[in-house]
């Protein structure tokens, strides 16, 4: 399988994991571990800033893991890049998931304030991996403004429903020049299949594992799920039948042999 | 521009007709209420609230949890409150509060009040704070109040009041003090009965304070918590005004993020007062159920008026937020813990035995979610 470069940093993974809604801070570690992850986001307002020991920033630190704080909680270009400054003090890292929603109910990210506070952080030297709708034109410009990848939502964050927005993924996929990160939406590990089947080069998942009967082997499937989809696309997929049905009785080309 | 408040649209509900659309609700609405599966309107919450859907508790469980845990996960967010006052010109007469009650009264000063955020940073590590005040603008007014919460910053990340309905510029200006939310309770929507309840003060005036919601929303408060008093008039007429006025506020301001309180009265040791239904803790969960169907994100609040028991029940089926170990008298974690209180609590486990509970339910009491960081621009 190939190398995941992100802003010259390789991953032998391309399952990424947020770390929200697990029921303890030991469940979430060791699906972080399951899953073979290297690279977990954690909400910078969930931690403890001043704490070197806080509980939550403990289970998720590990040397082969790189640590991604978000902002989720800001509403604005400006909170954003506050808070990552902040972010990069406390966390030693400038690598950031930039989360700008400021609707609390569906938690969809406001494309504006999103690509303003991509073209300062990177200005300010950040890493950033901006959380954003699957607006193939937005995409691009976030490209522009310097993002190391994009991460466009398959459907509502939490909702579990797969990728609603497929097609827009597609030509995201498409006409992305840097990694494309399917985040948000996916709730089995065969939304994950489908996304690196269409070319994505990772996903990021959390509550369809958090949330999941039994955490830790939800998260071993998410990884055989991932690596399995990854597969298929560097293999090359076959013809898919839905292109063939029109080997009709009387071919429209049939006056071509005449 | 005319700004259109809440009782404009409120005078458009007939509360008799609401009420008897709810107990006309047939098993068909129920059924069409429940596949709709989202994005239901008041009138799918009236079926869920209504007679007619008691056959499908279990069923209604069944969907709360599950969206439950898709949107808040196995988690529950803790709180606590500290009352600052129990100094009120208010008369409301199921309240221990009450301006007549010949009770001791204390404002807290600035020194009780660190000896109190400091007497709660050593119960657990709570990080949302809730500051209570009854209603006395002269002698604990919205300076007294912004005190409070400036006091406050260096021990706990969110800061929520629950005090009498303010001024949009009021509510702005504590923002400016680190507020990060409002709590406001509606007591009831029954506009004909409201002064029976509240006969004096401030507060027996209906539209200041229903429309409070709507200043709380112009000055850009972040959270806002609703409620009505269960006991006082048709519960299921009444939450369903309330729902209304969710939905309304979600309309018209969608970036400020919603909770729901049913706090059931309980006996107030001065108010005498009994209340006028009762609602049982299978309409309890019933309404609980309906909520969060009806509304998968809104944060719905169980305070320590409710007993360990069902606490502990709901924990995993739709509740996301509690209090634990509160005192309802001012600066009852240190200072006068012998105070009248407002309401005697029926939860009275330690914090650290709420968390120990939760944790043997499978959920993780989440204390911190909140960074003063984001408020740098106040």
């Amino acid at each position: 399988m190939e190398k995941l470069v992100i802003a010259g940093r390789e991953f032998n993974s391309r399952l990424f994991l947020g770390t929200g809604k697990f029921n303890s801070n030991e469940v979430m570690e060791q699906s972080i571990l399951a899953s073979g992850t290297e690279m977990v986001t954690v909400a910078m307002k969930r931690i403890d800033m001043d704490n070197k020991e806080d509980d939550m920033l403990k289970h998720i630190i590990h040397p082969n893991i790189q640590l991604l704080p978000n902002t989720s909680g800001v509403r604005d270009a400006e909170e954003a890049v506050f808070a990552a400054q902040l972010a990069r003090e406390a966390f030693g890292t400038n690598w950031l998931k930039l989360e700008i929603h400021p609707d609390p109910r569906y938690l969809l990210p406001d494309s504006i304030e999103t690509l303003k506070a991509t073209e300062e952080l990177v200005k300010l030297g950040f890493v950033v991996l901006p959380y954003c709708q699957a607006d193939p034109v937005l995409c691009k410009r976030l490209e522009e403004a310097g993002a190391a990848t994009v991460m466009p939502l398959g459907a509502p964050i939490g909702t579990n429903k797969g990728l609603q927005t497929k097609e827009f993924l597609q030509i995201i996929i498409e006409q992305a020049g840097i990694p494309v990160v399917v985040d948000a939406g996916i709730g089995a590990p065969s939304h994950a299949a489908e996304a690196m089947e269409l070319g994505a080069s990772a996903v990021l998942v959390n509550t369809a594992i958090a949330v999941a009967g039994n955490p830790v082997e939800m998260a071993r499937a998410f990884k055989a799920a991932t690596e399995a989809g990854r597969q298929a696309y560097e293999a090359g997929l076959g013809l898919q039948a839905d292109n063939f049905i029109a080997e009709a009785s009387s071919p429209l080309t049939a006056f071509l042999n005449k | 521009m005319i700004n259109k408040m809440f009782s404009d649209e409120l005078e458009k509900i007939s509360w008799e007709e609401t009420t008897k659309a709810i107990y006309s609700k047939t098993d068909a609405d129920v059924r069409r209420a429940l596949s709709k599966k989202e994005h239901l309107d008041v009138n799918d919450f009236m079926a869920l609230i209504s007679p007619a859907a008691t056959p499908y508790l279990e069923v209604m469980a069944h969907l709360s949890q599950k969206y439950t845990m898709e949107r808040f996960g196995k988690t529950i967010s803790m709180f606590v409150p500290l009352y600052l006052t129990n100094s009120c010109t208010n008369s409301c007469v199921y309240c221990g509060f009450h301006i007549s009650n010949p009770m001791k009264r204390t404002i807290l000063t600035e020194e009780e009040i660190i000896n109190e955020y400091k007497a709660i940073k050593r119960l657990a590590p709570f990080e949302n704070l809730l500051l209570v005040t009854g209603e006395n603008p002269a002698a604990a007014g919205v300076p007294y109040i912004a005190r409070a919460l400036d006091l406050a910053k260096p021990y706990f990340s969110n800061l929520q009041i629950e005090v009498m309905p303010l001024k949009a510029e009021e509510y702005k200006e504590l923002t400016k003090h680190g507020l990060n939310g409002v709590i406001c309770f509606q007591e009831t929507y029954n506009k004909a009965n409201y002064k029976t309840y509240h006969p004096r003060g401030m507060k027996s005036k209906f539209e200041w304070r229903v429309n409070g919601f709507d200043r709380m929303g112009q000055a850009g408060v972040h959270k806002i918590g609703m409620g009505v008093l269960i006991g006082l008039e048709e519960w299921r007429t009444d939450v369903t005004m309330m729902a209304y006025h969710l939905r309304y506020l979600q309309k018209h301001y969608w970036k400020t993020k919603y909770s729901v309180n049913f706090p059931r009265m309980r006996p107030s040791e001065n108010g005498g007062f009994q209340p006028n239904v009762i609602m049982n803790d299978h309409e309890l969960a019933q309404l609980t159920f309906a909520m969060r169907i009806f509304d998968h994100d809104v944060d719905i609040s169980y305070s320590t008026r409710e007993s360990a028991e069902i606490r502990n029940n709901m924990a995993t089926l739709g509740v996301t937020t509690m209090s634990a170990e509160s005192k309802t008298e001012p600066g009852g974690y240190y200072s006068y813990p012998q105070t009248l209180e407002q309401f005697h609590v029926s939860d009275e486990r330690k914090a650290v035995e709420v968390e120990r509970d939760l944790k043997k339910l499978g959920r993780e009491p989440i204390w911190k979610d909140w960074d003063q960081s984001f408020d740098f621009k106040r």
